[in-house]
């Protein structure tokens, strides 16, 4: 049997092209009292049943900008202070904080890396998942509980009904993990924002969770944002590829040609460091490690690690086209021309 | 074939948190005693074997005996009758002040804990001020200024106990609110008030539960304390502190009048310490096991 969600979009009249579009985002964060971009000018969008895998190590702004979309910056510390993000035709930057909270979890959803901890330990996993259904779609508790059934159906948990009153210490992490997707797309989001979701699990779970978060897109038409330093999951279910350096996006491509043809020199770093079968070299670690913010170079981001670098990486380049392959952009004064 | 018996199944799972509370038997004989109190307390009419105000100029001062276990005071009323009335206001008040300092101190801490920043330290600030305090002065402090009833008593014990729960809730919080299902409520879209009481509560109750065990003994000890010095609910009403300080007055000449009242209120802290214990040991994971 199969279970099909809840495909009618909300807005039928013009529904948007894009379920997510993120427009010249810039995000500041304080760092001793003065406000630093750890993202610079992202533009990106996502469409219907789209996988765009965000690329990139620690700090180089990629959760930042997943925190971004969701208006889950810590106030204190983080802000957007340039650009527009539209979630399902919702300008989310214009949007005060109620009616950002009234999308959240309806129709945008959010999976995050640890699944031993992204549960609450003392309530029960259905009254989790049901619980979204409550808030956002005000069913009453029975019929949430018979949606919840069906969604734990749809994430593939066995034995369902008999779980849905059990803990989460009682599921294996890649149980929780389903919990989680369940949770997610309770409310048939358009947009699911998976940061690092198999980051946490074996390796055979991932594979098994990557795999329900890819059939689970095609029935439900879900645009997903899928945000991993892992090069080998972006191989196996990302249809686009951005990669981020110090909160620029330095190359940004269709998956094939990204990993026949990585362009900027960070990118080719990057393969380089990736351990793979079919080659026999030794892996090639990137020299030095992200400057921190504050001691961020002016120009191109990546100069004081790239090999490549040229006089003319002191001033800012471009993110361009390629003349060989318009879809394929690259934010490098050396590689750019080619 | 071998005849060597198949090994006995060994459990894996750690020993649930009844048992490891209950291992000791501390938790269980406390729940006991307390039990059986408040039974006593709440069948008085019955359970005591006289009025306890009735007054028999034949009977002033007896001692122990069959007829009175616990002895007889100044106006001949029986001495084991008042201590079982007495259990009633005793408890009550132990019982209500403390729900109340629970609920309150919790609610606020919680709300100090969770929102932070300038709420958090106008908050924090009024509780060191309260903590700064003698629990007891201040109890005193608040009888006095509001007058002794059975209603001020239960409100100024209760206000005592506020501070020590806005701490405990507080630093729960703070802690909790940090924890990745926090960040997973607000992707959810859920509010503050639902993250807050509905998320957090429950993960930080264990403490709160420990901490109102202790605390059920620290209000009964303030009630009897504040009777004794006569800032408890007027007499005639049989309270334990009431007792013993009317029995203070004969205790050369009847031991009985001030010992078996004290004896009672040491059962309860004794009975209280136990269960505060027992959960502690069973909610603290670095306790021995």
């Amino acid at each position: 049997m199969t279970f099909a969600l809840d495909t009618a979009a909300p807005n039928a009249e013009a529904p948007p092209a894009n379920a997510l579009t993120v427009e010249g985002l810039t995000t500041s964060i304080r760092i001793a009292g003065r406000w630093f971009d750890a993202v610079r000018d992202v533009s990106f969008t996502v469409g219907p049943r789209e996988t765009l895998a965000l690329v990139g190590e620690s700090g180089c702004g990629k959760s930042l900008t997943a925190l971004s979309i969701m208006g889950l910056l810590p106030a204190a510390v983080g802000r957007v202070s340039a650009g527009r993000i539209v979630v399902d035709g919702v300008d989310m930057t214009a949007a005060d904080e109620p009616a950002r909270e009234a999308m959240r979890g309806d129709r945008i959803g959010m999976i995050f890396q640890e699944p031993m901890t992204s549960l609450n330990p003392v309530l029960p996993i259905g009254f989790q998942i049901a619980e979204s259904l409550i808030q956002h779609r005000g069913l009453s508790k029975r019929d949430a509980r018979k949606r919840v059934v069906e969604l734990m159906e749809l994430v593939r948990i066995p034995a369902a009904e008999e779980r849905l009153d059990a803990y989460p210490h009682q599921f294996s992490g890649g149980m929780r993990q389903r919990v989680m997707i369940a949770m997610a797309l309770a409310c048939s989001p358009r947009v699911l924002i998976a940061d690092e979701p198999t980051t946490a699990l074996d390796v055979t779970i991932q594979a098994q969770v990557l795999a329900l978060l890819a059939d689970l897109q095609k029935q439900v038409g879900l645009a997903v944002l899928l945000i991993t330093h892992n090069l080998g999951v972006v191989a196996s279910v990302a249809d686009r590829v951005m990669v981020m350096y110090g909160g620029d996006v330095v190359e940004s491509a269709p998956m094939r040609s990204f990993f026949k043809a990585p362009t900027h020199p960070y990118s080719e770093a990057l393969l380089n460091a990736m351990p793979r079968v079919d080659r026999a070299t030794a892996l090639a670690p990137i020299p030095g490690q992200v400057p921190t913010l504050p001691d961020m170079p002016a120009g191109c981001r990546f100069q004081s690690r790239c090999p490549l670098r040229v006089d003319k990486c002191a001033e800012r380049p471009p993110l361009v086209p390629m003349a060989s392959d318009p879809a394929h952009a690259v934010r490098c004064w050396v590689r750019a021309g080619a | 074939m071998s005849d060597v018996a198949a090994p006995a199944p060994v459990s894996l799972a750690a020993p649930s948190a009844w048992r490891r509370a209950t291992r000791s038997g501390g938790l269980a004989l406390g729940l006991v005693l307390v039990v059986v109190l408040i039974l006593v307390a709440a069948l008085a009419k019955w359970v005591a074997p006289y009025d306890p105000d009735a007054q028999d100029v034949m009977m002033v001062l007896e001692g122990p005996a069959s007829a009175h276990w616990f002895g007889t005071d100044a106006f001949g009323r029986d001495v084991l009758s008042r201590v079982i009335w007495g259990a009633r206001i005793s408890l009550f008040v132990g019982f209500v002040a403390t729900l109340a300092g629970v609920v309150f101190g919790t609610v606020v801490g919680v709300i100090s804990g969770y929102y932070g920043g300038k709420i958090d330290k106008a908050i924090t600030a009024a509780t060191d001020v309260l903590l700064s305090f003698p629990q007891l002065i201040m109890g005193l402090m608040l009888v006095a200024v509001l007058g002794p009833s059975l209603r001020n008593l239960i409100l100024a014990i209760a206000i005592t106990a506020i501070p020590a729960f806005i701490r405990v809730a507080r630093g729960s919080t703070l802690a909790m609110k940090e924890r990745d299902f926090v960040d997973a409520c607000r992707a959810l879209g859920y509010g503050d008030l639902r993250i807050m009481f509905l998320h957090i509560l429950p993960n930080i109750m264990d403490e709160v539960v420990v901490m109102a065990s202790l605390w059920l003994a620290t209000a009964i000890r303030t009630e009897s304390t504040l009777a004794f010095i006569g800032l408890g609910v007027p007499p005639p009403t049989a309270t334990w502190g009431g007792i013993v300080r009317e029995g203070f007055d004969n205790l050369l000449d009847g031991w009985w009048l001030s010992v078996f009242p004290s004896l009672a209120i040491l059962l309860v802290m004794i009975a209280l310490n136990l269960i505060g214990d027992g959960l502690r040991d069973a909610t603290d994971p670095r306790a021995p096991q």
